[in-house]
């Protein structure tokens, strides 16, 4: 169809980049409500945030950290190297990135299961009867805004993905280089949130 | 001649490309198209809400039960709240004129993304099917008010789940529009046209899109986690586990208090175009007015708790939204005067789109008004949760953006459909859907400082003689939609041809054919120094 | 469209980024051995906040990128902190 060709040919990757910029902001607000929350709940709830807090392993969340840190590195550097037409570099490169996205998925898996063994899940019987009711607001946080990051560090393994295809078919390079920048931005979202997620979970002692 | 000149010797309505027919219409990414797709859908919706608003203005006719159970007014109330809020006056200017003109009005040929715009009007058409199915399968319709307040919202036994997701359905096409239009306006205005001289319409979708990419995630979350408390009881607004439920309110005001500056802006905007254009004159304070609508934007995000004065918050809270809601006030004032000023010593034309934009002046002015009596906390307490209130938001979105629809559906019909209508029906429509309005609201005004509280199926003897009037009002109002929707079909049908600038218009957008051609321009337009809008 | 050359980041900045990054967050763990008191989500969040800053400045480009993205960004995060402080305004005066 000639019209949608004359208006598509038209590539513009500052528009493409004020665009994720633009979803990037709606994901802030997103998790920026989940941490007024925390906010509101935490002050309500000092001593029984601190409480519940101690559930959970600073190590694990620690490692999660520096996966996360050392992934947004690997996808920042694969721009580089997709601007030096390295071609598998630039894959390599993302390819780890998603490999890291998979381990942290791992070991939130891991570390849900455990929480899960001992009976702390929203509407548990352990939670909704031994524990207070700023244990019970921790924990329903927790898993509200874990869960909502993994979805989203799930989306970003999908993009990723998508744009290593578009790489290895030729369809995204050094002249075209948009989708891999964008993808990165939205990775390093996910980097971000965790980046605040963790100190408010893990490092409460 | 190139491909693309060919292209343009048809109109965007005639045009048959990859698919034809309704096809053709569905799955169009033209703008123009989208635009139109945007207003069927939402008349329809809005003639939904309208039948839902007159059954609960018959009920009303009478104290005790007229026609339905308390229950069933519960949900009539709620329904009309979700589609009128939801799916007619948030996506409202935006979607129809804002998707029509915005390309037009800055010598894009289209929108920055396409194919983003035409998922956005899917998004709404599935948000749509979303709510509708609460109403017909499960438990019953929604019956916590479109506010959705919790804890109700999470113990009400009625299908609150399929409603809850058709809103959050309904916000994501809001941002995807609002993403639109940012980028659009960003990176594609013609060469020349300089932030400083894009039209005022513009400017105002500008604004919005700001306030649809960044407060509708609030509502977006908020809704996730009232479905998760029912679905998993969270915990995180439910007293019995720690919850705070003013807490769901504050975070729920957080977007629906810029969502109604959303509705309001455009709807000023298009105001903003049509009565310099009627006028026959430069609008009094162009400068003003952008900063006005950029001042609107920020303050709206700062005033949410005067919703809440009597919910429990701190007095410190209290006093600080108090003043902020008085600040928010004054650059909506400031555009008044603009108007008024635009209007004094022009050559006024009077024609529908000016009758309906002046009584929006009027209406929107009293609406804005009894918002000083709600936002001041001495008077708040009185008439929170009582008719005054819904005097007051019907005046200023209703009058507001539901007025200012009409203009601009009667100032751009002859650019969108290449027809005029009839204008003695026009204005015979207008005239009886303003003496409606007044009729249907206006008492609602001294009902609520009475004492009749806002969502009662029922009430105190007292209250009947306002109430018959103001049923009275909803059949008016209703008699007057029905002829100007009756003007607008036929004559888009079978109007009589309508020249390329029928009102002497100086935005770009009266430079194209009426109907435009699909791809708007054959060649992009160049602004020179010294050309501006509105130049009379 | 104008073509504009992006600025191509060398590699050793990115790494050498992680590196700061690595070592602000093995400060964040071992900062809370020591008992802070209220302090102690002071520490944490500013901590947090300097590798936010280093992730957008440097990873998502910003330092190299036209100043109004910046303009943006700043705008986007004040929003929230506002929305926050207000929201205290009610909870801190209860």
């Amino acid at each position: 169809m000639e019209q949608a060709k004359h208006i598509a040919e038209h590539y513009d990757p500052e528009a493409s980049k004020i665009g994720m910029w633009l979803l990037i902001f709606t994901e802030l607000l997103l998790f920026g409500v989940l941490f007024v929350i925390y906010a509101v709940y935490r002050y309500l709830n000092h001593d029984a945030f601190h409480l519940a807090a101690e559930e959970l392993d600073t190590f694990m969340g620690a490692i999660n950290t520096v996966i996360l840190l050392l992934s947004s590195m690997t996808i920042a550097m694969a721009t580089t190297a997709l601007q030096k037409r390295n071609k598998s570099l630039t894959l390599v490169l993302a390819g780890i990135t998603i490999l890291l996205g998979m381990i942290f998925l791992v070991n939130k898996y891991v570390e849900w299961g455990g929480k899960f063994a001992h009976g702390i899940f929203p509407g548990s019987e352990y939670l909704t009867e031994m524990l207070s009711q700023g244990e019970i607001l921790f924990f329903g946080l927790y898993f509200v805004m874990t869960g909502l990051h993994v979805l989203h560090l799930i989306i970003g393994i999908v993009l990723i993905s998508v744009t290593m295809w578009k790489i290895n078919s030729g369809k995204v390079h050094a002249e075209r280089a948009s989708l891999l920048e964008n993808s990165g931005l939205y990775w390093h979202l996910v980097d971000i949130i965790w980046i605040f997620l963790f100190p408010l979970f893990y490092l409460i002692n | 001649m190139d491909s693309a000149h060919i292209m343009n010797e048809v109109n965007y309505l005639k045009y048959q490309g990859r698919f034809k027919g309704f096809l053709g219409w569905i799955f169009s990414t033209d703008h123009k198209r989208i635009g139109l797709l945007y207003l069927y859908s939402m008349a329809t919706m809005f003639s939904v809400g309208l039948l839902l608003g007159l059954a609960m203005k018959l009920e009303l006719i009478a104290p005790g039960k007229t026609i339905m159970e308390a229950q069933t007014y519960n949900a009539t109330f709620t329904v009309h709240g979700v589609i009128m809020i939801f799916m007619v006056v948030v996506p409202g200017l935006p979607a129809v004129f804002g998707n029509f003109l915005l390309p037009l009005m800055i010598g894009a040929k289209d929108v920055a993304f396409p194919k983003l715009n035409l998922l956005s009007w899917w998004l709404y058409v599935l948000g749509v099917f979303l709510v509708l199915s609460a109403l017909l399968f499960g438990s019953g319709t929604p019956d916590t008010g479109w506010t959705f307040y919790a804890p109700y919202s999470f113990k009400s036994g009625t299908n609150l789940l399929p409603a809850i997701f058709g809103a959050f359905v309904l916000g994501f096409s809001s941002i995807l529009t609002g993403l639109n239009f940012l980028v659009t306006i960003h990176r594609m205005r013609c060469p020349g046209m300089k932030w400083t001289k894009m039209p005022l319409f513009v400017w105002t979708l500008y604004g919005t899109a700001w306030i649809q990419l960044l407060a509708t995630p609030v509502i977006g979350i908020t809704l996730v986690l009232v479905a998760l408390e029912r679905i998993f009881g969270v915990g995180i607004f439910d007293p019995a586990l720690g919850g705070d439920p003013i807490l769901y309110q504050h975070l729920f005001w957080i977007y629906s208090h810029p969502a109604v500056y959303i509705m309001i802006l455009p709807a000023m905007g298009a105001v903003s175009e049509i009565i310099p254009t009627f006028a026959q004159k430069h609008v009094f304070g162009y400068k003003a007015i952008i900063a006005s609508t950029m001042a609107i934007a920020f303050l709206g995000y700062l005033v949410w708790g005067h919703h809440m004065f009597t919910a429990g918050m701190s007095g410190t809270a209290q006093y600080y939204f108090s003043l902020l809601t008085f600040l928010v006030a004054i650059p909506s004032a400031i555009k008044v005067f603009n108007w008024i000023s635009t209007m004094y010593k022009g050559a006024i034309n009077l024609q529908t789109p000016f009758y309906w934009a002046a009584s929006f002046v009027f209406v929107f002015m009293i609406g804005g008004l009894s918002g000083l009596v709600l936002g001041a906390l001495a008077t708040n307490i009185y008439v929170h949760d009582t008719a005054f209130v819904v005097a007051h938001f019907h005046y200023i979105v209703f009058g507001g953006t539901g007025f200012a629809f009409f203009a601009a559906i009667h100032y751009w019909f002859p650019k969108i459909f290449g027809r005029m209508y009839d204008t003695s029906w026009a204005n015979i429509g207008w005239l009886i859907f303003f003496i409606g309005f007044l009729t249907l609201y206006t008492p609602m005004f001294y009902l609520g400082m009475m004492g009749m509280p806002r969502r009662y199926y029922d009430y105190l003897q007292e209250f009947h003689g306002g109430n018959i009037l103001s049923t009275l009002g909803s059949w008016i109002l209703a008699t007057g939609f029905l002829i100007i929707i009756a003007n607008l079909i036929r004559s888009a049908r079978r109007g009589t041809q309508a020249e390329m600038n029928p009102w002497h218009g100086t935005t770009l957008e009266w430079s194209v054919s009426s109907p435009p051609p699909v791809e708007n321009f054959d060649t992009i337009p160049e602004i020179k120094e010294n050309e501006r809008p509105y130049n009379y | 469209m104008e073509k504009e050359k992006p600025y191509v980041v060398p590699y050793r900045l990115y790494s050498n980024v992680l590196i700061t990054l690595l070592a602000l967050t093995f400060f964040s763990v071992a900062i809370t051995l020591i008992d802070l008191g209220n302090i102690s989500i002071v520490v944490a969040l500013v901590i947090a906040s300097v590798k936010a800053f280093l992730v957008l400045k440097y990873f998502m480009h910003l330092k190299y990128d036209k100043p109004y993205f910046v303009i943006m960004v700043i705008f986007v995060f004040s929003i929230i902190l506002v929305t926050i402080v207000v929201t205290f305004l009610d909870y801190l005066y209860r």
